[in-house]
């Protein structure tokens, strides 16, 4: 797996503290896209934009932000937020398609969002073989990025990146959002009833919806930047072990809510994290992570129909 | 059913309550909101189970765990809200529920059966959502009689109907009961009552109050048994019409007002709408939907100019779909209102004060606002939309249908806060499907008619001739009594076909 490749050596003759101390970083680190994916997925899910397409936006976001980063990086440090504005535009204009086919053709989010995904995957090939390969052209990936354009690492001898503090500042500016905000009770509203919304609360519904649609997009697309300049600093297929998909799963966790989002997506990379550990010291199948993943879903699930209403828009206040 | 008792928590909803229903009648049953009428009905049908009592059926006491088993015991029901699935056809509505193979064309020509037998005709393939409210009701009763029930439970069937399908209605429940079966009818509205049913049953909070045969009692007498105290009925009938110098609050000029079903299209209307009117609008179901909702500023006319003042109130039909979000709270729906125009922060101090000031205003019985509104029962829900929509005093409030499904001191008190809020300026226009009560609360009455709007006096026959058509006038009774006569002879016919339908549907069981 070349998530690893730029890996710094762990000392693992260190005493135990200091692994513990190094994989809670790495749990952190994993759990950063999914934090930024889940909050894509939350809010989207809240005003009823069923977009399942965050993969393919994360994929599409790591992808511009690889692009702009390799080729901008003679600006100096200044390349890091226009690479993540980059990620997150690249993101809202994939979701965006989705939104267009919506509103005019009526085309159901959830078919075109998923089928995106695959586009993007190909279109990831496609650029780490064709414009963005390395200047050598052996390997299927994007040269490395320049130490000005990697964001800052926040705890020494950890890989854990600025990234993880983004992805808690957004989740917490979009639960002020939801509580506080005009704009956040609308999309409440909206995804508590279409219909309601319209006519009770002369909201423009499809406008609300086009907007969530593009905000969701874009905090997908921001995972994936994020993981390319805090983590693998480099382009590759599979760069992402299904962080889109996994995020359906964080934000229903979370029963939606931004700020739970943390906690469920920080659970989530201790639960990856720990499932490589384990098959490395102690032999036991990685796939368990899954297994675990799975029946965790599945419990949610069943805890929301007995319980209602967890994951519906005014859940949770 | 005998001595039947129920408890929700601690709330009793029924004390040891009787009902018996003779085989060839029509029985009403009647009670305010919450008296237990449909908790009683429901156990009748076997959705809920009584802690304690009986129920007999044609003499055999019968124990009913689910609906499946009152289906199988010839028990058919309406329910109050539709239980249907509008995305699929009328045929696959009636086969819903049932078992083996789902056949299209046997369902097909049961759905005309049925309809040759009462008069109630669907086309099979139409699909529900396309239908008006009343087809849907009809549906629904269509739906029941495919089981072939001998005992038709009705919640509220006339509710949603104008008052030509209303009747229809209850020529064919009257037709049901003279082949033997037995209605059991829950209604709020009395005159219904006492029109159509032979015998009638009076609950109220959980107990029997009343049971005698209709001949031998008054609307007077019934209604005392309802409520327990007179009826609290408006002082003024509020007739003295605003002064006709006041300036209009809304005006449409030439104004072409069409829907994509097309049904409510309405062409060229001119109409001046005073300050502190109260115009009643008469109309066949769903006629005047788009008007009302151009009135109401939430639709936008074809052509013509509309003006309407900044701040409308409107209080749909369908509350649960349009007006309300059932799973939020009552703070978060009167933070709904307007949230399309809002900016910035939420002010949810000021939000939470309004709320209490809509809560003990218009008296709507909560233990606590932060609980879902879907907690409420409908007649406090009602009043919490109107008591929403009439918060800032806006200067026109647009209503459909405001008092539908609530019992009449809960009427009565709706009427009167549409007077207090015409007598302080507020223009108020409603449409509803009761005459009566167009008549009692209108100023002017506003007929839409064969996409016209046509000026009415508020007085209950003219406005029916009016809806009607002109010549309309000498149809009251000649053609009804014809068509009770064919269709009583059309349902012989299709009883004796039906006799092998009927076997193989209880194999089915």
């Amino acid at each position: 797996m070349p998530t690893r490749v730029i890996n710094q050596q762990i000392n693992t003759n260190d005493v135990g503290g200091m692994i513990e101390y190094v994989l809670l970083g790495d749990a952190l680190v994993r759990a950063t896209p999914l934090i930024l994916a889940g909050l894509a997925v939350a809010i989207a899910f809240r005003a009823g934009v069923l977009n399942i397409g965050a993969e393919g936006q994360l994929l599409v976001g790591a992808a511009a932000s690889a692009a702009v980063s390799v080729s901008a990086a003679a600006i100096g440090i200044a390349v890091i937020p226009l690479a993540l504005v980059a990620g997150a535009f690249a993101g809202a204009l994939w979701a965006g398609i989705a939104a267009e086919l919506r509103r005019r053709f009526h085309v159901l989010e959830i078919i075109s969002t998923i089928m995106l995904n695959f586009i993007a995957l190909h279109m990831v090939s496609f650029m780490v073989r064709g414009p963005l390969q390395e200047p050598s052209r052996i390997y299927p990936q994007t040269e490395s990025l320049p130490l000005a354009a990697q964001l800052p690492i926040i705890a020494p001898g950890t890989r854990l990146h600025l990234g993880f503090l983004i992805a808690i500042a957004i989740a917490c500016v979009l639960a002020w959002v939801f509580r506080s905000t005009a704009a956040g009770f609308r999309i409440r509203a909206v995804g508590s009833s279409r219909s309601a919304a319209a006519t009770a609360g002369m909201i423009n519904v499809d406008r609300t919806t086009y907007r969530v649609f593009l905000i969701s997009g874009s905090l997908a697309g921001l995972a994936g930047a994020v993981e390319v300049s805090g983590v693998t600093f480099a382009l590759y297929e599979n760069i992402s072990p299904g962080y889109g998909y996994t995020a359906i799963a964080v934000a229903l966790i979370a029963g939606l809510s931004p700020a739970r989002v943390i906690a469920s997506g920080i659970f989530f990379g201790i639960l990856e994290t720990g499932a490589g550990a384990l098959q490395r010291d102690f032999g036991i199948p990685s796939s368990t992570a899954l297994v675990t993943e799975a029946l965790l879903i599945l419990l949610a699930i069943g805890l929301a129909s007995i319980r209602g209403r967890a994951t519906h828009p005014f859940a949770g206040r | 059913m005998l001595e039947i008792s129920k408890k929700f928590g601690h709330q009793v909803a029924l004390d040891s309550v009787e009902l018996s229903v003779k085989p060839g009648t029509v029985h009403a049953l009647l009670g305010e909101n919450g008296a237990g009428k449909t908790t009683l009905l429901r156990i009748a049908f076997g959705m809920i189970q009584p802690d304690s009592g009986a129920i007999r059926i044609r003499g055999h006491e019968a124990k009913l765990t689910s609906p499946a088993d009152a289906i199988g015991r010839r028990i058919g029901m309406v329910h109050q809200h539709y239980a249907l699935v509008p995305s699929m056809s009328v045929a696959e509505n009636v086969a819903l529920g049932g078992k083996g193979r789902y056949r299209s064309d046997r369902t097909a020509e049961l759905v005309r059966a049925v309809g040759d037998r009462t008069g109630l005709r669907l086309e099979p393939d139409r699909i529900v959502s396309t239908l008006t409210s009343a087809d849907r009701q009809k549906l629904e009763i269509i739906r029941a009689l495919a089981h072939d029930v001998s005992i038709l439970i009705l919640d509220e069937p006339a509710t949603v109907l104008s008052e030509a399908d209303a009747r229809d209605l209850f020529i064919q429940l009257r037709v049901f009961a003279g082949n033997g079966g037995s209605v059991v009818l829950i209604t709020h509205k009395l005159r219904d009552a006492m029109k159509h049913a032979d015998e009638v049953t009076v609950l109220r909070r959980g107990q029997r109050v009343l049971n005698a045969s209709v001949s031998h009692l008054t609307e007077a007498s019934v209604t005392a048994a309802m409520l327990g105290r007179p009826v609290a009925r408006a002082v003024t009938r509020g007739r003295d019409r605003p002064a006709t110098t006041l300036e209009p609050a809304i005006v449409l000029k030439d104004a072409v007002i069409s829907s994509t079903g097309g049904v409510d299209s309405l062409s060229a209307i001119n109409l001046e709408i005073r300050r502190g009117e109260i115009i009643g609008i008469a109309a066949l179901d769903g006629a005047a939907r788009s008007l009302l909702r151009t009135i109401a500023g939430r639709t936008m006319a074809v052509s013509g100019s509309v003006s309407i003042p900044a701040t409308v109130g409107f209080v749909p039909e369908n509350r649960q779909e349009d007006a309300i979000l059932p799973d939020a709270s009552l703070f978060d729906n009167i933070a709904l209102k307007n949230s399309g125009q809002r900016k910035g922060l939420l002010d949810w101090h000021h939000i939470r004060q309004l709320t209490m000031n809509v809560v003990h205003q218009f008296d709507v019985r909560t233990d606590d606002p932060g609980q879902p509104v879907s907690t409420l029962s409908g007649g406090n829900q009602q009043r919490f939309v109107l008591g929403r929509e009439l918060q800032g005093d806006p200067a026109a409030i647009v209503l459909e249908n405001p008092t539908q499904g609530l019992d009449v001191q809960a009427a009565a008190d709706i009427h009167h806060r549409l007077r207090t809020a015409s007598d302080s300026g507020c223009t108020v226009v409603f449409y509803s499907s009761d005459l009566d009560e167009i008549a009692e609360l209108s100023h002017r009455v506003l007929v839409v008619n064969n996409r016209k709007l046509l000026s009415v006096e508020p007085e209950r026959h003219a406005i029916g001739r009016a809806l009607l058509g002109v010549e309309a006038g000498t149809d009251a009774i000649g053609p009804t009594a014809s068509g009770v006569e064919t269709r009583v002879n059309s349902s012989d016919r299709a009883a004796n076909s039906a006799d092998p339908r009927h076997q193989s549907a209880d194999q089915h069981q």
